[in-house]
């Protein structure tokens, strides 16, 4: 069997969503208030599931490709952009601090019943139609692509495998610091607490009765 | 609301969850997971249903008019993780319908910080080409250089501002 399938149906795309859609709200990751609190240092579940995810894939691309069963340079590599990549990975980060989600997550979190959520949905939508206006203006500064080998591999020269063990030890090197600055800030929020910030927000603003019922106030 | 919610994965299980239904999506479709673009084709769509003529000329959203804006693999994935995520909640006991706020912010507050925050992010991933699940996530995934520049721009950027708009979240 030849691999990728480069099926790009309805049925591929609503399966692998599913599944998507389901871990990400069983890391916790449809909490906005869990997910700043990765920048907050107070919880590093977004480092510690995005990295480890990270690897798994790339192992899994290296292996597969390995063995023959995945066609080489079969599968989509996104080329760096001189302004472009860096400039949206920040205006990226300082939404996500300031919104508390990023495009994934945000649907998640309305599927967990969020309704910040949907405000940041909008808010999307609104920035994509504010840079498809403004398009003719900054598409050629923003949009151009770097002269450079696209993969870490390439670029330094040194087998793939090379970069993945060493992407390896960095992982396992923040993992382990994440874990004493969690012990350090608070530690990671787990359900409790997040439906608990929920309870105090529906019993003190909106007056929702499903959360009245269940208000937990918890260190008073 | 008698269910007791269930705790959410531990980081390591959803890592290898995700890192497998990342791997499995590559192998399928040749291409990793994503979803500002399916935010771009939303805006493209309501842009034409609200402002008539504007976004089928306008040169960025012109070309996703070539069929209807939606008809695209993302909105498919977009519609299913939306329901996994909603079939995740509700069978842990963890859907809440309520707005998220630390306790220093009050809730129409919240709502405008996600408001504005949501313009940044898509703002944003339309000058990145891409979000955290399709450039740091899919992008890293293949060891591209995009991937790591991407996340090292989100994260430096996170913490700085982050360290300026805490109090709204603790």
């Amino acid at each position: 069997m030849t691999l990728p399938l480069y099926d790009s149906g309805a049925f591929s795309a609503l399966f692998v969503g599913f599944l998507f859609g389901w871990v990400l709200e069983g890391a916790g990751f449809g909490s906005a208030r869990k997910l700043t609190g990765q920048f907050l240092l107070r919880d590093w579940t977004v480092f510690k599931v995005m990295f480890t995810a990270v690897l798994v894939a790339a192992f899994g691309l290296w292996l597969f490709e390995t063995l023959g069963w995945l066609a080489p340079d079969g599968v989509f590599v996104s080329q760096l952009l001189v302004v472009g990549t860096a400039l949206g990975g920040l205006l990226i980060g300082a939404g996500f601090a300031i919104g508390g989600y990023c495009p994934g997550t945000s649907a998640v979190g309305l599927a967990s019943g969020r309704l910040d959520a949907l405000f940041f949905m909008i808010g999307m939508v609104i920035g994509s139609a504010v840079f498809a206006a403004v398009f003719d203006v900054i598409g050629p500064v923003v949009s151009a692509e770097a002269q450079v080998s696209p993969t870490l591999p390439e670029f330094f020269g040194v087998p793939a495998l090379a970069v993945i063990l060493a992407l390896t030890a960095v992982a396992v090197l923040g993992w382990r610091l994440g874990s004493r600055l969690e012990a350090r800030f608070g530690g990671p929020l787990g359900v409790e607490q997040v439906l608990a910030g929920l309870a105090e927000e529906g019993s003190t603003r909106r007056g929702e009765a499903g959360f009245v019922e269940r208000a937990v106030h918890p260190a008073e | 609301m008698t269910t007791q919610p269930r705790p959410f994965w531990s980081p390591l299980v959803a890592g290898l969850a995700l890192g497998g239904v990342l791997l499995l999506t590559f192998l399928v479709t040749g291409h990793g997971l994503g979803a500002s673009g399916f935010f771009t084709r939303l805006a493209a769509w309501l842009a034409d249903l609200t402002v008539p003529g504007w976004a089928r000329s306008n040169s960025y959203f012109a070309p996703l008019f070539v069929d209807h804006p939606l008809a695209s693999w993302i909105s498919f994935e977009m519609v299913g993780v939306v329901v996994g995520a909603l079939a995740g909640a509700a069978s842990a006991g963890r859907f809440r319908i309520g707005i998220e706020r630390g306790a220093g912010i009050g809730g129409g507050a919240r709502l405008l910080n996600a408001l504005f925050g949501g313009v940044l992010v898509g703002f944003g991933a339309r000058v990145a080409q891409g979000c955290t699940s399709g450039i740091g996530l899919s992008g890293s995934a293949t060891l591209a250089l995009a991937g790591f520049v991407f996340l090292l721009g989100f994260f430096a950027a996170g913490f700085l501002v982050s360290a300026l708009v805490r109090r709204a979240w603790q």
